[in-house]
């Protein structure tokens, strides 16, 4: 257990005596649970906030008897703590919590859409996860007696909705783009608000894929759940659905076999370099460089068919089981893959070499689409875009799981926050997924690929995983027999949408394709 | 900026040469369970794996309807006796709905080598779209073969949707195919726009496009590989023959094993 976790506890205890009942867990999952009175939950988090440093995880909101809110922190030093809270019977109001921590601003909105709960003093709540367009206000489709295997057949919603307008300058215009777009690029609305060069605000409507995915799992067998997770975004599959197998692994204390963890990690970093890649090829494309696009395209066409032949699937669907893998790799082929991977990463590393001599491509990223690292922390940045404002938090390297801890890496970082620092990243860090993959692939062990039986048994744990695109967490509550009461998904992609703005915005038209390629942001994972 | 020009002449030619001849790389598709003869105890055992349904009892043996499969591979891992995958030349597995026989949506002659496409993601997870992105990677390169992306539907041809269709993308998908001149056609890419895959019918999926709009082609598989979706195109455009997708274990050749 990490020394600062006892110190956040104690802390905890001496500053809010009687208000606070802390408790502590141990073993992998260590983490502080700090339960507390509704009207205490802004204080407690601020603090952890701002004075902890620690950073905002995720809210995760559970109907029953009474309501629970968790507000998940994680710091560098003291892992996990969660604070607590539930409501008076009859009572759906919580003091907000983004007033103090804006990286809460998201998460609040969606649960007062989804849940029909009221967090007074939220500055914007309304047309969110359910467009008003669609749906009338009222539907809180998450509640416990919503019916999510039907379509609502009652509905009022409001025809004459426009996106809101925010800039009232004269002469002011919207440019709306999207949710068809002009090539395959996921659904997501953009109202681009300018008055002549620069785009002055960028709000993003989202949630044109929202699929409900959390309430479709729910009454359903953990297995199933596990393919919904895989399909969050297809592209971080592995990823998420590994997130999942370690909570419900944790929940049931299911020990993997050694050889299930390594292999864990040699897909899990597969799938990073392949992502990485990808966000490069966009980031090419985005300024027309059309020779580098092509490169960097053949080679993640090069990933998908190493994935395809390794494990039958090109976005490692259906490898991830609780307890371990669905199959088992051949040793011979691993290390076949893990030297075409190593090649493609020299080929990448060629690509970068190129492209950090071809001025007209550096001029369209640097300084362009800035993020500051104290921007990054409010809004609670994750992943590699965090890391490119210098903002370095990684949970392989804060929380270790699935064996990182064994594993020798270092975890990029970069200080400019602009487009180029999130190019530079991108490289680097799969730079680091292949040599990972090449250290891991000599000492994978003989041994059993999973164990042969995972009893299910009811409870909540928490799962966890550094995914492609930055910290995601997997909250999964299951009942009787294995069925899922709760599945809650915080991804990268929901954390790093939220601040996406502050890089567009000011900047002029044309950058705003290239911003966007930068932030390699996942629509789907976003929407879920 | 001579260097990119050498390095992409240097790189050479990628693009595979379907459909001229049939591709065979490794790693290039999931595969598709195949119908076979079965014992009847044997065949709901494997009914019973199947979260989608995609496989159905008959009396043969194991149909499976295309449509559902999303590659779990739970009826071909972790038992004794898995179900038979195909392998080769499966990609060609786009089949037509009877829509496609409608006269005023057949397209012409002049429309055999330039069919321009307008592709809406109606709510999937991201990788079919992916898998469509890829069709302009010099792998695949459709611009070769005559396809080509176009930002607007004023200008399309042909509707490649992907995604569940979900209740926020109706309105957006309806508008875009209104907008679309005739002749014109649809075709739905990946289990979710078929058949609504794993997502199914819910308060937000509609479990596929086709009782929506009127589907020309489908494409199974989850997501379908770049050259399924390029048999799709090339079904749609008839020049190439379609499958079926559903296929029968009575139809299957296999001795009952």
């Amino acid at each position: 257990m990490p020394p600062e976790l006892l110190r956040v506890l104690e802390e905890a205890k001496a500053r809010w005596t009687g208000k606070v009942r802390p408790s502590l867990n141990g073993g992998d999952a260590a983490a502080c649970h700090l339960e507390c009175e509704t009207s205490e939950l802004p204080a407690i988090c601020n603090w952890l906030f701002a004075e902890r440093e620690c950073s905002f995880g995720g809210l995760i909101v559970e109907q029953g008897t009474p309501w629970q809110l968790r507000y998940v922190f994680y710091g560098q030093d003291s892992g996990w703590t969660h604070v607590v809270t539930y409501l008076h019977a009859g009572e759906e109001r919580v003091p907000s919590v983004s007033r103090l921590i804006y990286a809460a601003d998201w998460h609040e909105r969606e649960a007062e859409d989804l849940f029909g709960l009221e967090f007074e003093g939220h500055p914007r709540l309304g047309d969110f996860v359910l467009h008003n367009d669609v749906w009338q206000e009222g539907v809180a489709p998450m509640r416990k007696g919503f019916d999510g295997s039907r379509p609502v057949t009652n509905r009022e919603p409001d025809l004459n909705w426009k996106p809101r307008r925010i800039v009232e300058e004269a002469g002011a215009f919207g440019m709306p783009v999207g949710p068809v777009h002009s090539a395959a690029i996921a659904p997501v609305y953009f109202q681009l608000e300018t008055v002549g060069e620069d785009v002055i605000r960028a709000q993003p409507r989202l949630f044109y894929a929202y699929r409900g995915l959390e309430k479709i799992a729910e009454g359903r067998q953990a297995d199933d759940a596990l393919l919904i997770a895989e399909r969050i975004s297809g592209t971080s599959a592995f990823a998420h659905s590994l997130g999942l197998c370690q909570g419900v692994e944790g929940l049931c204390q299911v020990e993997v076999p050694e050889r299930a963890s390594w292999l864990r990690v040699f897909l899990a970093e597969f799938e990073r370099l392949r992502h990485h890649v990808a966000a490069i090829a966009g980031i090419c494309e985005s300024t027309g460089l059309a020779v580098s696009a092509a490169q960097a395209a053949i080679l993640e066409e090069e990933l998908l068919r190493i994935s395809g032949s390794l494990t039958g699937h090109r976005y490692l669907f259906g490898m991830n089981v609780f307890g371990g893998l669905a199959t088992d790799l051949d040793d011979a082929v691993c290390r076949r893959a893990a030297v075409q991977i190593a090649q493609v990463s020299d080929k990448l590393a060629v690509l970068q070499g190129m492209l950090s001599t071809s001025s007209s491509f550096l001029d369209r990223l640097e300084d362009v689409g800035k993020v500051s690292v104290s921007n990054a922390r409010d809004f609670g940045l994750v992943g590699p875009i965090a890391r490119a404002s210098g903002l370095s938090r990684d949970l392989r390297k804060v929380a270790p799981y699935c064996g990182y801890d064994r594993v020798e890496f270092e975890v990029p970082q970069e200080s400019e926050g602009d487009g180029y620092a999130r190019l530079r990243l991108f490289f680097r860090e799969a730079e680091q997924s292949a040599r990972i993959i090449s250290e891991i692939v000599q000492r994978i062990p003989a041994g059993r690929f999973r164990t042969p039986e995972t009893a299910l048994r009811p409870g909540a744990a928490l799962g966890w995983v550094e995914a492609p695109g930055g910290a995601a967490l997997h909250w999964i509550r299951l009942g009787e027999g294995g069925v899922v009461e709760r599945y809650r998904i915080v991804t990268p992609s929901f954390a790093n949408w939220h601040g996406f703005r502050l890089a567009a915005e000011n900047f002029a038209f044309q950058d705003f394709p290239i911003i966007l390629a930068s932030f390699a942001l996942s629509v789907h994972e976003n929407d879920r | 900026m001579s260097q990119w020009v050498i390095k992409g002449l240097r790189t050479g030619i990628k693009s595979t040469r379907y459909p001229r001849t049939i591709e065979t790389a490794p790693g290039m598709s999931p595969g598709l369970p195949v119908a076979t003869r079965m014992s009847p105890d044997m065949a709901q055992m494997m009914v019973t794996r199947c979260p989608t349904s995609a496989l159905e009892p008959a009396q043969a043996g194991v149909d499976v309807n295309l449509r559902r499969c999303i590659h779990c591979f739970r009826c071909a891992r972790g038992t004794d006796s898995p179900m038979e995958w195909e392998r080769e030349r499966d990609f060609e597995c786009a089949g037509v709905t009877p829509n496609s026989n409608d006269h005023d949506r057949r397209f012409g002659p002049a429309f055999s080598r330039s069919i321009h496409i307008l592709v809406v993601d109606a709510g999937d997870c991201g990788a079919c779209l992916n898998e469509v992105k890829q069709l302009n990677n010099p792998y695949y390169n459709m611009h070769r073969l005559g396809f080509f992306l176009t930002p607007t539907p004023r200008h399309a041809d042909l509707l490649l949707v992907v995604g569940a269709l979900t209740e926020h993308m109706r309105l957006p998908l309806r508008k875009a195919y209104d907008a679309m001149p005739t002749p014109k056609r649809v075709v739905a890419v990946g289990a979710c726009a078929l058949s609504g895959g794993i997502f199914g019918r819910s308060f937000m999926c509609a479990g596929g496009v086709g009782d929506f709009l009127p589907v020309d082609v489908e494409v199974p598989g989850n997501p379908p590989p770049p050259l399924a979706i390029l048999h799709g195109l090339l079904v749609a455009a008839g020049r190439k023959p379609p499958a079926l997708l559903y296929r029968r274990a009575e139809d299957s050749t296999e001795a009952p094993g």
